[in-house]
Formats: structure tokens, C-alpha cells, sequence
């Protein structure tokens, strides 16, 4: 069995994030796992602009901000692994992974990073009835086939879901001349930017529609011929007098990511129901010590931006790791209350570090005219006001590590809203 | 009158934009200045970048990416699509190359990914 001080399991912005800070840190001995046969993970199906604005201060591409990455690796001869499927982690941090060229290897890690992102979910996870036909496609699998592949997934289309997949894909489908009949969105809210409304589906007069859902899907030859939506009620539920039956060839579903999280599994980690992913301290390390979390896989973000940031923290703490160990004396844990649904990282190691903690977090509704603040047993340490938060921005806190430090045993962090109106 | 969402921040500010006369554009709705600024850019001249695929030959991959290295006027997004579609790259491609220069206003289309040559 080979030896390594740092295992990076996927080769998307996160690890090469992680890896780079990693190096920049001190360590050498670093290898990136990466299954796809290029570096950069998803974005190099995002060929959209918008990417890099808070790193690069520029507008990119999701290729061309891979890119910049992934210069950084090279320029630092950074080892990697492409088409390597890592297949299990253990508690005692073995990494076995397979490829072409090697079969089945191990590799005795002295830290891991799990950087493995997201999948879509699938159509089975929200249960729509109806036919099981050919064109049906999570709205990310249709991103490939039309950006890498060449291929177009169908001619005349409903998009259900308005996240900022579903918003991209619609334009995306449009310029490559399907016709996108409507957005389908459950909430009354879209989790997607205002900018990729108004670009992506104002642009094209493509009509979104709020409080609804798909309720069938009916199939001809085995193909999908129509969908039938309804609005649904203030519990989510189908209203079912309200049916609508649109006509079309393909469903794009872009209903929300799942972190990928089957090897933190096997590693015994510990997940966060809320999140679905690790449940980490400040460090970016999980339950398992020496293994670290980050990006998409730990939390699901919408700026990649934030991502890599997060990522390079992470790279330098498991650096830190492998060479000073880092004994912390106990937690405090962090939590979300009145509006705010999750805090990452859940829980604070009390060390010697006296680094600022970057508190992230997610609220559960459109929120107008609020005060985030971080209480600690009820008194408030620090605070921001927002004119607005949704669920689809993800919120960041700076607090002071000093200060942190200082909290006793048995204290918690709580960060709160406190509201002027709801919309 | 035109109706508008502005996109500079989540707040999406609902502008209610009089062009009547475009040399005294009025603009309500607005939370902030920077509405009025998006509300004058797009009644009078709305620009979007472009971004698609090209097939590329001679290469490990099937296609490279592309965008508009300049926003395009928008009514003038489709012609600019259009003539994306006549683009076939051949291997090597570096991000940056011009794949088809003054597709419009003087706009370049350019690589926004690699294909390496095999």
C-alpha cells in the first residue's frame, strides 16, 4: 500500500481549491482522485459566463474559471489522478480507488479531503407520477449532452424546477432552437438569481409559473408527448381542478442537489440531516479526525466563488493537521434559529487559532428588512443587516477567533434573524 | 411604460420605466440608484453576452466552448447564434483563440475552453 499525507477525493473546483492551499501551506506530498477524464468537475458543462466576480473581480465562464484553477495545480506540479474512482474510505483513512491503469489500489492517507460536489436529484426522490418514457432528463445531464456532447435532448420542452439549472438549461435549449414552453415552480419563490429570471426566461418571454407542479406525465411510442401541471396549495399540495395539460417531448427536472456523501459513509462520518452533509468544526474537519469536508459535498452554494474559498480554508487546516496535528480542547456548537435553517461549520474547535471563523448559512424564507446576528447564551457578539435574504443566497458572518476562544464550556453560538417584515 | 426586474441584487426591485422620451428616462420602483442605471441600459441599448459550443476536430474532446468576447446588442442574439453554428475549430484550441472574428459590431467569438491535439 502506497503512503500519502493529503488524499483529495475529486477533482472539481473544491479540490483544486483545497489543493493549491494545501501546497501553499507547506505540504508536497498531495494527490487529487478525480473520475472524470479532465480536471474541473461540473464546470466544464457551465460554458455560462457569471462565474469568478468576488476571486477573479471578472466575469467568466465556468471552463475558463476551472482553467485558472487548475493552472494554479500545475504550475505547482501538484499530483492527480484522472478516470480514478475512489470506491471506499475508511475510518482509518485507507483510500482504495480504481482505474485502467492500475486495477484496484490503496492509499494510507495521513488526511483526506472529501471534495466529491453534488448529483441531481432524480425524478424518483419527488415521485411524479405517470409514464416511465424516454425523455425525461435531470436538467444537469441535459447541460452535458448539449454543451459537451453536441446532442439535443428534445424539441419542445417543460422545465420543472427554477433554480439556477433550470433557468440556464431553458435559455440554453432556446438558443440551440428548442421551444421552452414553461418553468414549473413549486414555491412561490425562485431559488435561481434574478438576473437568470430576467435573462434567461424574461429575455424569451418563456413563461414561469409560481405554486405549480407537475401532476403526469403521458408518453406516445414510449416517448414523452405531454406533462400536466396544477398549482398547488399553501401545504405544496395539487390543486387538483387546476390541471393543465402542456404539450411536449422532454421534462427537464432540476429539483434540487444531493451531496454526495456514500464515502464519508463508509468512513463513519457524521452527516447533518439538515445539509446531508458532514457535519464539521471550524477546521472543515468531520467526526473522523484527519478527514475534511468542503464545497458542494459539505453544503450545497451558489457561487463557486465561495466554494474555492471555503476549499482553500479546508486545504490549509488539513495541512496544519498533517504537520502539527492540532489537539483542540472541546467544541462549541453553532446553531440556526428563527428563520436561519442551517450554520456550517455546526461546531467551533477551541484552540490556540485565533484565525477569523467564517460562519455560512442558509435562511428557510424571503426575509425583508433583517439583522442576522450571532448571540452567545443570548447575548449578542456581532450582527449584519440585510434589506433582504432568500433561501437561494447563501449568507456568510465573519466572527473574531479571540473571541471565540473565550467562550466556556457549556456556551453556545446562535445566530438568529431579527425580522421587519416577511414577505 | 415598461415594466422591469432589476438584477443587481436579490432584492429584484420592480421598475416601472417611462421611455417616452429616451433623452428623459423616468424610473419609479427603484430602491437604489444602481436601478435607475440597469433601467436607462436596457430600454435604450440591452446588451447580453453569448455563450455556446463549437464541434472541434482532431481533438480528445467533441467540442470546445465559446462566448462573445463583448456583450451583442440583444435583438441581435440569434443572428450571432446562428453564425456560431457555421464554427467548426480544429485542434489545438487555447481559451482566448478568436474562433470568428466581428461576428457582429465588431464582437469576436472566442474559446472559452481547451482541446488538445491528438
Amino acid at each position: 500500500m502506497k503512503n500519502c499525507d493529503l488524499v483529495i477525493i475529486g477533482g472539481g473546483p473544491a479540490g483544486l481549491a483545497a489543493a493549491v492551499a494545501a501546497f501553499d501551506e507547506g505540504l508536497r506530498d498531495i494527490i487529487i482522485l478525480e473520475r472524470e477524464p479532465t480536471l474541473g468537475g461540473i464546470l466544464n458543462q457551465c460554458i455560462h459566463n457569471g462565474f469568478g466576480l468576488h476571486t477573479f473581480k471578472e466575469e467568466l465562464t465556468g471552463p475558463e474559471y476551472a482553467a485558472r484553477f487548475e493552472k494554479l495545480v500545475y504550475d505547482r506540479k501538484i499530483n492527480y489522478k484522472l478516470g480514478s474512482t475512489v470506491i471506499n474510505v475508511t475510518p482509518q483513512k485507507v483510500v482504495t480507488y480504481v482505474n485502467e491503469q492500475e486495477g484496484l489500489s490503496k492509499i494510507q492517507a495521513k488526511a483526506i479531503i472529501l471534495t466529491c460536489g453534488c448529483r441531481e436529484r432524480p425524478r424518483g426522490a419527488i415521485n411524479i407520477p405517470g409514464a416511465r418514457a424516454a425523455g425525461i432528463f435531470s436538467a444537469g445531464t441535459a447541460q452535458k449532452l448539449v454543451n459537451i456532447q453536441g446532442l439535443m435532448p428534445g424539441k419542445e420542452v417543460v422545465i420543472l424546477g427554477s433554480g439556477d439549472i433550470g433557468l440556464i438549461m431553458a435559455r440554453r435549449m432556446t438558443f440551440e432552437g428548442a421551444h421552452v414552453k414553461a418553468v414549473v415552480e413549486l414555491m412561490p419563490y425562485s431559488s435561481g438569481l434574478n438576473r437568470n429570471i430576467v435573462q434567461c426566461l424574461n429575455d424569451f418571454n418563456i413563461p414561469l409559473k409560481f405554486s405549480h407542479t407537475v401532476v403526469d406525465i403521458k408518453a406516445t411510442n414510449g416517448r414523452v408527448s405531454s406533462v400536466v401541471i396544477a398549482q398547488v396549495n399553501d401545504k405544496l399540495q395539487p390543486i387538483m381542478d387546476t390541471t393543465e395539460e402542456i404539450s411536449c417531448d422532454t421534462l427537464l427536472l432540476s429539483v434540487g442537489l444531493v451531496p454526495e456523501n456514500e464515502l464519508a459513509g463508509y468512513a463513519g462520518i457524521e452527516i447533518s440531516p439538515i445539509t446531508n452533509g458532514a457535519i464539521v468544526d471550524d477546521r472543515m474537519m468531520t467526526s473522523v479526525e484527519g478527514i475534511f469536508e468542503c464545497g458542494n459535498v459539505l453544503h450545497v452554494h451558489d457561487l463557486v466563488d465561495y466554494v474555492s474559498e471555503e476549499s482553500a480554508h479546508a486545504g490549509r487546516c488539513a495541512a496544519r493537521y498533517v504537520t502539527c496535528s492540532g489537539k483542540v480542547n472541546g467544541y462549541v456548537p453553532t446553531v440556526g434559529t428563527n428563520g436561519v435553517r442551517y450554520v456550517v461549520p455546526q461546531k467551533i474547535a477551541k484552540s490556540d487559532s485565533a484565525e477569523p471563523i467564517s460562519l455560512r448559512m442558509r435562511v428557510s424564507n424571503v426575509f425583508k428588512n433583517v439583522e442576522i446576528a450571532v448571540l452567545l447564551d443570548g447575548e449578542k457578539i456581532t450582527s449584519r443587516k440585510k434589506q433582504i435574504v432568500t433561501p437561494g443566497e447563501m449568507e456568510t458572518i465573519v466572527l473574531n477567533g479571540e473571541l471565540v476562544q473565550k467562550v466556556k464550556k457549556g456556551q453556545k453560538l446562535e445566530v438568529t434573524l431579527n425580522v421587519g417584515g416577511t414577505k | 411604460m415598461k415594466e422591469l426586474i432589476c438584477i443587481n441584487c436579490p432584492l429584484g426591485c420592480r421598475l416601472n420605466v417611462d421611455d417616452s422620451n429616451l433623452a428623459d428616462i423616468k424610473v419609479t420602483g427603484n430602491t437604489c440608484l444602481r436601478g435607475v442605471k440597469y433601467a436607462v441600459s436596457e430600454v435604450t441599448a440591452p446588451k447580453r453576452m453569448v455563450t455556446s459550443s463549437v464541434p472541434v476536430a482532431g481533438s480528445s474532446v467533441s467540442r470546445v466552448s465559446v462566448k462573445t468576447d463583448n456583450p451583442v446588442p440583444k435583438e441581435k442574439i440569434f443572428d450571432v447564434l446562428k453564425l456560431i453554428k457555421t464554427v467548426k475549430a480544429t485542434a489545438p484550441v487555447e481559451i482566448g483563440d478568436v474562433l470568428y472574428r466581428n461576428i457582429c459590431d465588431g464582437v469576436n467569438i472566442v474559446a472559452t475552453s481547451t482541446a488538445p491535439k491528438v
